[in-house]
């Protein structure tokens, strides 16, 4: 090889009890490169990552770093050699400031008040401004990566990789990262860039690994290829778009209107003024970066969330100061985004799982007695309606992968006959069959005349199944715009922009 | 390396293994202290386990004596079991038992020596009640001020035991009783009695409603909505608000229950075996049940089973009080390493365990 | 200085006295609770801690080493709390209740040759002639060493938890074992080796009881102490210097409820006092508001909680009223029923005090892929 490489991945296997997360994965990065690791969800691509940054140790195959055999034992000593990780969830600390975040992310930090300096420095130097002192957990989910970023860039890393960075910013925010890794990839540090979203790739990567069920099933210039292409290289079949029907819609079935609710959730955002209307067959698509009011909006229009009598209408009716059981009464069903633990209880079986919302609308009581055999068809229907893969419907909900048990819990909301449908992320974390399913099947219930809303931070998502569009910023809904016609510079303006970060970049 | 794996569902075995596996662990362990203490350890364990139902010189008087301690165990477990299951932590018990115990043993002394039909219900229902109202204060408290409930109705098991030595010197003292502590014994007050209703069997009242807050609590964890509704509320309480179960009603619910139930096993003891209100009227049910909802796996049958096994050791440890000199604390050591063992082994339902060459990095 | 009956150089002495089992097992505890771990088993190894402090003490002579065998001897039980939860994830409510039920058995079990011995003294700490100033000589100085350990304990614990990278990392584990798991921290070494320094605590907090508070041993001699600890962290929203300041304000009960208890009554100085603690907490309180910019404080309540007790107080002086009268068994309920008022006054308002709680409190961690 001509070209020198700086991390090099030989012949990786990792096996889990059941799965084998990774089957002789290798691929090399030279330094500066910008190397993309494409993959569906489960593909593998995040076992991997977690190895090379020493957190799982693989059970065969070596890496080399620098040439130098590479098994790092744990992530200190990954960031020892120059490893860097930006994490999709879980390792900021809400109640601890920036400067104490990014200390914890550091093998030997300086001072309190020396870190605070080079905060700033750094934050400047990359054009992503952040106050030190502020705690994380009153920080927007943009601002959140920057403490990330940061925290990596101050320990100088060769290697930085970055697990779907983009899936909690706004377009413009996606813009503004760019020009700090390509900064970054100009300076000498590779990037090795974790994504599922194919334009990403094409604009900001040199070279492409596709994994496909644990396997390395293509390597490709991305530039070179069509995002067609790749797609089916992830997938490994070709996918057919949903259909839709045309049809004229009908009365308002879900109104909205002053819904102002504070939020139950620590360093949540609270409901503003929020407003809409949502006509029978028509599909609202919600869009917003993560943390900007979701979670709180399908907890008040699922009633778990109680607002003012009028601020909720169900076909006229108010409904604001009602609980779940009552809005469903009413005809509203609600899928909210965890599936395990909030949509559905884990260690409770797919039976006991229909019971859980399904009760009211499906008459599966009887004076408070539950009548275990209706239970039982109701959840054999929704496994069979909705092709939840599964042994059988007495297993429990958290032994079901993450499409099937999505399948099952939207599955269960929509075979209630409802009015009015409510559904945060029906997509989130699926392979892309089960949420082509998943969409097809939201459609075909607007399409039997029910009122939709979907609440979603995938925008290519809600561009191919709303008929009109709007967005959360900071707990604010913009009032919703037909789909047809909108571009993707006013969606992001609709989705607040990019925080005032433009200004700050510096060359810009 | 050992590895700890979890199962894709709870393994139905283990669910039903783990407490045999406990108590066969607590006897070897047992054993172990009691050799410590210079005992003959198998001996100990013979005394315990099976001198009070199989040996004649003793299964005269032990025989009754089991329902006569299981009943109290059982009825308070039941109902701390349905506040356990959905997260709620009554262990306030102790407090609720003494009320119920005060609550109807001065509804019946206030028409002392009147006799009717009606008084021993009416008693029942102000036992209850009293055990209701003491464990309403660590509910109310929760359900308005948000304060934790662990601390609360603990701590008021301390104020009901001063209650307690208020009433036996005080209010409820007997009249006739030449000054001594203590109210008059029901012994003398055939109307407001706990009697035994089989004779030498240990059946009384309080060990019917046991029986049947067993059966009714079966009933409610299986086949009702409530039921569903509690084991819910415990397991992912986010899907229970999603449900449509108030977490305020909850509270209410399980601790009202457990407190009543408290209360009646009180006042069934303070009218039966106990005989009167005295400043050591309580000896411990209320946390002995603790560790019974636990072993019972806080199901209603298992509950049934474990009250039965706990009875046994406190007899079994007055029987090796008595013939062995066992101090009567090695059985209230005994029964806590009991529930440690129960605690350590419940991870088998969850968890697998692997023997790994090589580990994943912690 | 003579308050209504309330010797206050005496009474500020015994409350340091009286403060320090509670405030050596909260403290404990609270850092316990910073790293995530609810540990309800506080009593349990009080009085572990107690009996066995009590017996090396006893068999040695040397109270030092009775301290030393009543840490370890809770640590051991503490021990037993971290293996369940942290390594055989029990549930960890379950866990703490079957520590402390256990605990009191066991100590009985150990204790039954000690009941009636006496142990040996615990000598004051000579402060020479700073003892003799007045007023403060009493108060501060002349007391036994384990009081200034407790104190110095709470001091240290603080600079740890705010100003030391491990108590950085100890606080990280506690908002989300995840996070820390993902920058490679070791989640259950960290938690274990809390767990232990809180049974160590508990420990020191039972020894002092049966040493130095009563000094003898009976069962059931922390009669709910542990408990009374574990209210006092939510009581000190999981602040150090608070935690001490809670410990005062219990301390300062059981010393009322004793004296009390002799004399037959509550002397009406405690209403004086009540008044004098208001004014002092409402000045400092506006002190610190002023500081931050944060404004007043609702002067119309404190101002209540100041000059009410205050006037009553001179109400019944010119009245000639010297004692309350208050049964022997409502004194004895007091500490209880002033811990649950106070738990509920932290924990309302919004859930305040639910508020600066660890987010990791009480669950367990158990990596996965």
């Amino acid at each position: 090889m001509s070209e020198p490489v700086l991390l090099s991945v030989q012949g990786i296997t990792k096996a889990y009890p059941g799965v084998v997360a990774n089957s002789d994965v290798s691929f090399a990065i030279a330094p500066g490169e910008v190397h993309a690791l494409l993959g569906e969800n489960g593909a593998g691509k995040s076992t991997l990552v977690k190895m090379i940054y020493g957190l799982v140790r693989p059970d065969t195959g070596t890496m080399t770093l620098n040439g130098t055999p590479y098994t790092p034992a744990e992530p200190r000593q990954a960031r020892g050699a120059g490893v860097a990780m930006v994490f999709q969830h879980f390792s900021l600390f809400e109640a601890l400031t920036v400067a104490e975040n990014v200390a914890l992310g550091m093998e030997n930090p300086p001072p309190m008040r020396d870190l605070a300096g080079r905060i700033r420095k750094v934050s400047q130097d990359y054009g992503l401004p952040l106050d030190p002192g502020r705690t994380v957990g009153d920080l927007s989910a943009g601002e959140r990566q920057r403490v990330e970023i940061i925290r990596c860039l101050l320990q100088d890393p060769k290697l930085l990789i970055m697990d779907e960075p983009t899936s909690v910013l706004t377009p413009q925010e996606v813009d503004i990262l760019f020009k700090t890794l390509r900064q970054l990839s100009a300076e000498g540090t590779a990037i090795l860039y974790i994504s599922h979203k194919l334009e990403e790739i094409r604009t900001l990567c040199d070279a492409a690994t596709i994994l496909r069920r644990g396997k390395v099933v293509a390597t490709c210039i991305p530039r070179e290829r069509t995002a067609r292409e790749m797609a089916e290289l992830m997938v490994g079949a070709t996918l057919t778009p949903p259909a839709r029907s045309e049809k004229p819609k009908g009365a308002v079935a879900l109104e909205v209107k002053g819904l102002n609710v504070a939020s139950p959730i620590p360093f949540g955002t609270a409901l503003k003024e929020v407003g809409f209307r949502v006509a029978k067959g028509e599909v609202l698509g919600i869009a917003g970066v993560a943390g900007n009011g979701q979670d709180e909006l399908l907890l008040a229009l699922s009633g778990e969330l109680r607002s003012a009598p009028g601020a909720v209408r169900i076909e006229g009716r108010e409904v604001g100061h009602l609980g779940p059981t009552e809005r469903r009464r009413a005809g509203l069903v609600a899928a909210p985004e965890e599936r395990l633990g909030h949509a559905a209880a884990p260690d409770m079986s797919l039976v006991e799982n229909a019971l859980l919302s399904g009760a009211v609308r499906k008459g599966l009581t009887r004076q408070g007695f539950i009548d275990w055999g209706a239970t039982e068809a109701f959840a054999a229907g929704i496994v069979k309606e909705f092709d939840v893969r599964t042994p059988g419907t007495h297993v429990a909900a958290r032994a079901l992968s993450g499409g099937n048990l999505q399948k099952f819990v939207v599955g269960r909301e929509l075979s209630q006959s409802p009015s009015v449908v409510v559904i945060n992320q029906p997509t989130w974390g699926v392979d892309a069959a089960a949420a082509a399913a998943i969409r097809q099947a939201i459609l075909d219930r607007a399409a039997d005349g029910a009122a939709v809303v979907v609440i979603s931070q995938d925008l290519d998502e809600l561009l191919e199944i709303a008929d009109s569009f709007s967005a959360l910023n900071t707990g604010r809904l913009t009032p919703p715009r037909p789909v047809e016609g909108l571009t993707v510079d006013e969606i992001g303006l609709m989705m607040g922009g990019a925080h005032g970060m433009e200004v700050s970049h510096h060359g810009h | 390396m050992i590895r700890l794996e979890k199962r894709p569902s709870p393994s139905r075995f283990w669910i039903a293994a783990t407490p045999v596996l406990a108590v066969v662990l607590t006897m070897i362990a047992g054993g172990i202290l009691f050799a410590l203490l210079g005992k003959n350890p198998v001996e100990v364990i013979r005394t315990i386990f099976w001198d009070p139902l199989f040996n004649p010189q003793f299964s005269g008087y032990s025989r009754p004596q089991l329902l006569v301690k299981a009943g109290p165990l059982i009825l308070i477990a039941i109902g701390l079991s349905l506040g356990f299951r959905a997260g709620i932590w009554n262990i306030g018990a102790e407090g609720q038992y003494i009320m119920g115990a005060i609550a109807g043993a001065a509804a019946g002394l206030a028409v002392f020596p009147t006799e009717s039909r009606l008084i021993f219900p009416v008693m029942a229902v102000a036992g209850a009640l009293g055990g209701w109202a003491w464990a309403m204060i660590p509910a109310i408290l929760k359900t308005r001020f948000n304060t934790n409930e662990i601390l609360v109705s603990l701590l008021l098991v301390y104020v009901a035991q001063n209650i307690l030595a208020s009433m036996a010197v005080g209010m409820l003292r007997n009249p006739e009783g030449a000054g001594f502590p203590g109210s008059r014994n029901f012994a003398d007050f055939p109307a407001a009695r706990n009697v035994e209703l089989v004779a030498n069997s240990g059946m009384h009242w309080g060990v019917i409603a046991a029986f049947v807050a067993v059966i009714g609590a079966y009933v409610l964890l299986q086949r009702h909505i409530l039921g569903f509704q509690i084991k819910l509320a415990g397991q992912a309480p986010k899907a229970a608000r999603f449900a449509g179960v108030s977490p305020g009603r909850m509270v209410v619910l399980c601790l009202g229950i457990s407190g009543a139930l408290a209360g009646l096993a009180g006042f069934f003891e303070v009218t039966g075996p106990a005989g009167q209100i005295t400043i050591d009227f309580n000896v411990g049910y209320g946390f002995t049940a603790i560790i019974v909802a636990f072993l019972g796996r806080l199901n209603p049958i298992g509950i049934l089973l474990a009250g039965l096994l706990m009875a046994l050791t406190y007899i079994g440890g007055e029987l090796a009080q008595f013939m062995l000199s066992l101090p009567s604390a090695a059985i209230q050591a005994f029964q806590g390493m009991l529930l440690f063992f129960l605690l350590a082994v419940d991870l088998l339902t969850n968890y697998r365990i692997r023997l790994a060459r090589r580990e994943v990095a912690k | 200085m003579n308050l209504g009956g309330i010797e206050l150089e005496l009474f500020l002495a015994s409350l340091m006295v009286a403060s320090v089992p509670i405030l050596l097992a909260a403290i404990g505890e609270l850092v316990v609770e910073k790293a995530g771990v609810l540990n309800l088993g506080v009593e349990g190894m009080m009085i572990a801690g107690a009996v066995v402090g009590f017996a090396t003490a006893v068999g040695t002579g040397s109270p030092f080493l009775g301290f030393l065998g009543g840490a370890a001897g809770a640590m051991a039980l503490s021990l037993i709390f971290a293996f369940l939860t942290q390594v055989l994830l029990a549930n960890q409510v379950a866990t703490g209740l079957a520590l402390t039920l256990f605990g009191l058995g066991l100590s009985a079990l150990i204790g039954q040759g000690y009941v009636g011995l006496k142990p040996p003294l615990t000598g004051d700490v000579p402060f020479g002639p700073l003892e003799d100033i007045p007023f403060f000589g009493t108060v501060l100085f002349g007391h036994d060493p384990m009081v200034y350990v407790s104190i110095l304990v709470v001091a240290a614990v603080w600079v740890v938890l705010t100003r030391s990278r491990t108590g950085l990392i100890l606080r990280a584990v506690g908002e989300s074992h995840d996070a820390a798991h993902a920058l490679g921290y070791k989640v259950i070494r960290i938690r274990v080796l809390a767990i232990l320094f809180g049974g160590a605590m508990a420990g020191l907090g039972g020894v002092y009881v049966s040493l130095i508070r009563v000094p003898q041993w009976t069962d059931g001699i922390t009669s709910g102490a542990g408990w009374i600890a574990l209210a006092i962290v939510v009581f000190a929203s999981w602040r150090p210097w608070r935690v001490l300041l809670g410990a005062w304000l219990f301390g300062g009960i059981s010393v009322l409820q004793l004296s009390s208890q002799v004399s037959g009554g509550l002397p009406v100085g405690f209403i004086a006092l009540v008044g004098v603690v208001a004014v002092a907490t409402t000045a400092v309180l506006s002190a610190m508001r002023a500081a931050r910019g944060q404004g007043a404080m609702p002067s119309a309540i404190a101002a209540g909680f100041c000059i009410g007790p205050l006037v009553l107080y001179a109400g019944l002086v010119a009245g000639g009223v010297e004692k309350i009268g208050l049964s022997v068994e409502l004194l004895s309920m007091s500490p209880y029923l002033i811990t649950i008022l106070v738990l509920v006054i932290m924990s309302s308002g919004k859930g305040r005090a639910s508020l600066s709680a660890p987010a990791a409190l009480g669950t367990n961690f158990h990596a996965s892929r």
